[in-house]
């Protein structure tokens, strides 16, 4: 190993090499900031240009593509709450209200120091145990990833404190309805699509979060006219672009950074799941960590609330690269297209990867640390800059926003159906806003409740229609107990403390 | 009257002496309609096409629209309603079974859009259908698939990377039809991914594995290709054997190809057909051929018409068996 480590280190080193992950984040953190387009379509169009590349590089380019992305992706969410991929989405959830707290530059440090720690921490547990892990990405069947959507769902209970249970419930069970529209994912059936062609392969993900966030985001500031704003226009600009932490932010940032990248990582070296989802659940987690007073800022601005999902999806990000590289099985559609750049090489993978091809293996974890490193660096002393777009009058800043999203969501699709389903949704959320509705846990439901629904159906039909694929294996069970008891836990928890 | 008997005869003139001055190229640009989003088998098709096309010199210039929706079907009814020139379309097999199916993309009125509203111009690539198992899976061959199966259907569960009375699906359903078992009866576990599928037959919640030979082969090392659905063995896979050798004659291919909006003069037609055949004895095209591992299979013009109509009758008896329709 140590020999195919030093291997690695040489492959990567090269001049051209470190210029490809240069290349690689500088477009990916861009590309990630730009809501809508993601690393699958940048990778896409990349791929022609690599293949005059050693497969190494080219490979080297493209992960620099992918965690860039994710890296960049955060500082939309945190800045205009519209996130630049859907791996970032959970970031906005207290990294906007920080922002508006007038903690950009705190709430973008935090972004990327987290983003650093997840993506390097992560690129250990490669270094490693990538061999080894492949079994993971195998152990979990359907049952499992039913059990693990479930234990998910349990992240609503963020936004569910003081009164606001029933409004959380309420959107979680619209977040279900508009998972369901479409063509059925195991049958040939369409719903609710109202006989319209375009809705039949389902409503998108981005376009869903663009609509509820960014859009009806800037669509309430407008209503709202003057007022709720004045609060950020007090707040001198020097404050704004401020990256310095104090202790108390630091520590919380060390607590939540170990347990998040972890969770990340394993969730990222799962097939059926990804960064996404990774996100979300480690959101959801920490907020069973902290203790009460944490528990009631999330949502609101939370140093925890923030680092997690940053954490974690940057490390989903470097676990997708083990049934990647390892099994040769594609996660989500961005590997997808990378397994197939592969194989235009003329690489095969597999668990004997490391042998057969040292240099390309052990070159890519190599190059992610070099990665990380720059995107730090490249990163860190843009904050202040970036952080000033807040800065912007609004009237400037709130078309540029309508304006973002309406081409992102074109570019995703080229279809203008798009753009005024979005605008539909975004006039319905900016209502709900107006009426205190959370919308995360809308959110959440939907990327969840669509897995939920798939992995539970696909069990039932593989043990031919019975339940007991709830007990029968003991992951599954494990799982499914753990939610019980974190559900009865936050729930009898008041009863016992009186 | 004369005016525009005036008119017609200054344009013939005019497109007689723009075909003279391009006599260089076979066509001077060509633009391909994309019914899905980057990255997708679609739109590798198109680029990939579009780019040996105009590094061999045949093509003066490509350009490429995505247009999804539908499933195909926005872009389909875009190439119908408004006859763009110089334009083609990519499709492939989803065209014939999604006009079978009455997919909502392609319903249109109390019809449905097939292959027959636009001009088929040519087959050009294909994917041939692959039955797989896990490398450490009792199967051997599909005969032992046959015979797990006679012995208890309810123990081998098929895996795919789409839904019912999709491609994946009816891959595996004719293999099991052709060996005299009822595909109705086959228990089909659909996933919404090639890849999700291949980590569902090796956590081992399925037994078989049913999809395009394409999506297996970046996982050799892990899984056993036990069939495919190709009349003889395939250059990139010579070590897999096809069903039909072990007796049991099915034959599918998931065809990739191209087609003109319904206004299409034959002699266009010929003229694209024709460049989309010349292409593929250029090494430009083998260097586009080889990084995706497609198969070459060239079928213009009439012979892709046949071919369309045939697929539809097989494809139709199938569903209807399968009670997918």
């Amino acid at each position: 190993m140590i020999e195919g480590i030093l291997i690695g280190l040489h492959t990567a080193l090269s001049l051209k090499n470190i210029l490809m992950v240069m290349m690689g984040c500088f477009f990916g953190t861009i590309i990630g900031m730009l809501p809508g387009l993601g690393p699958m379509t940048a990778i896409a169009l990349m791929i022609p240009i690599t293949y005059g590349f050693e497969p190494a590089t080219g490979l080297i380019l493209m992960a620099g593509v992918y965690y860039g992305a994710v890296f960049g992706g955060s500082t939309s969410s945190i800045l205009i709450n519209a996130p630049g991929v859907p791996g970032t989405v959970a970031t906005a959830f207290d990294g906007y209200p920080m922002a508006q707290q007038g903690k950009a530059g705190k709430a973008l440090a935090i972004a990327a120091y987290s983003s650093f720690a997840g993506g390097t921490i992560s690129a250990i547990f490669l270094l490693f145990a990538a061999p080894s892990l492949s079994k993971i990405s195998l152990a979990f069947r359907s049952p499992d990833y039913f059990a693990l959507m479930v234990l998910g769902l349990t992240a609503v209970s963020a936004f569910s404190s003081k009164g606001q249970f029933l409004k959380a419930m309420m959107m979680v069970i619209l977040g279900l309805m508009l998972s369901t529209v479409g063509q059925d994912s195991l049958s040939d059936i369409t719903r609710f699509t109202f006989n319209n062609m375009n809705l039949t392969d389902g409503i998108s993900f981005v376009l869903i979060v663009m609509a509820t966030f960014a859009m009806s985001e800037a669509l309430t500031i407008i209503l709202k006219g003057k007022d709720p704003s004045r609060a950020t226009e007090q707040i001198s600009l020097s404050q704004l672009g401020s990256i310095r932490l104090d202790k108390e932010e630091r520590n919380k940032m060390l607590k939540s950074i170990p347990r998040s990248s972890v969770l990340g990582f394993l969730i990222g070296v799962l097939p059926g799941a990804g960064a996404t989802i990774a996100s979300f659940l480690a959101y959801g987690m920490e907020r069973n960590y902290v203790n009460d007073d944490e528990k009631q800022k999330f949502g609101k601005g939370s140093v925890h609330g923030l680092a997690a999902p940053e954490t974690a999806n940057n490390a989903a990000c470097s676990g997708s690269f083990v049934p990647l590289l390892t099994l040769g099985i594609p996660g989500s559609g961005t590997t997808a297209v990378m397994l197939g750049a592969l194989l235009g090489f003329g690489i095969q993978p597999g668990p004997r990867l490391y042998m057969t091809n040292p240099e390309i293996f052990w070159s890519v974890i190599m190059s992610m640390y070099i990665g990380m490193v720059i995107l730090l660096i490249l990163n860190l002393p843009l904050i202040p800059y970036i952080a000033r777009v807040l800065a912007t009058p609004k009237n400037f800043l709130i078309p540029l926003i309508l304006f973002f999203s309406v081409t992102g969501i074109y570019l995703m699709s080229f279809n203008n159906f798009d753009i005024f389903l979005m605008i539909g949704i975004a006039v319905v959320a900016t209502f709900l806003r107006l009426y205190n509705f959370p919308m995360p846990p809308l959110i959440l439901a939907f990327v969840l409740g669509g897995l939920m629904e798939e992995n539970l159906r696909r069990s039932l039909l593989i043990s031919d229609g019975s339940f007991n694929f709830l007990w029968d294996r003991p992951l599954t069970l494990i799982i499914l107990l753990f939610t019980i008891s974190i559900i009865s836990w936050q729930s009898l928890r008041p009863l016992i403390g009186r | 009257m004369i005016n525009i008997r005036k008119f017609i005869g200054l344009l013939f003139a005019t497109v007689l002496l723009s075909s003279i001055s391009t006599t260089s190229f076979a066509i001077d640009k060509l633009h391909f309609v994309i019914g899905g989003g980057a990255g997708g088998g679609w739109d590798g098709t198109a680029r990939g096409t579009g780019e040996a096309l105009t590094k061999s010199g045949m093509l003066k210039s490509a350009s490429f629209e995505n247009m999804s929706g539908g499933g195909g079907g926005k872009a389909l009814a875009f190439m119908i309603n408004t006859k763009p020139e110089g334009t083609v379309l990519v499709q492939s097999t989803p065209l014939v079974l999604r006009s079978i199916t009455r997919h909502k993309g392609y319903v249109k009125g109390s019809g449905v859009l097939s292959y027959k509203d636009v001009v088929p111009i040519a087959g050009v690539i294909g994917d041939y259908g692959a039955i797989a198992v896990a490398k450490n899976s009792p199967f051997k061959n599909f005969k032992d698939v046959v015979a797990a199966y006679k012995a208890n259907p309810s123990s081998v569960k098929m895996a795919g990377g789409s839904v019912r009375g999709s491609m994946d699906h009816l891959i595996g359903a004719l293999a099991f039809q052709e060996a005299g078992a009822d595909p109705n009866k086959v228990v089909y576990v659909p996933y919404d991914a090639g890849g999700k599928a291949l980590a569902g037959l090796l956590s081992g919640e399925t037994q078989i594995l049913s999809t395009g030979l394409g999506e297996v082969m970046g996982a050799r090392d892990q899984v056993r290709i036990i069939g495919i659905t190709a009349p003889k063995r395939v250059s990139d896979a010579p070590d897999v054997p096809t069903l039909k050798e072990q007796g049991f004659n099915v034959q599918f291919v998931n065809w990739r190809g191209f087609f003109g909006p319904p206004n299409m003069s034959s002699g266009d037609k010929k003229k694209i057909a024709k460049m989309l055949g010349d292409v593929q004895k250029t090494p430009e095209w083998e260097v586009v051929r080889k990084r995706n591992a497609w198969v070459n299979i060239y079928n213009p013009d009439k012979k892709f018409v046949k071919f369309l109509k045939q697929q539809t009758k097989e494809m139709t008896a199938l569903m209807k068996k399968l009670g997918v329709i």
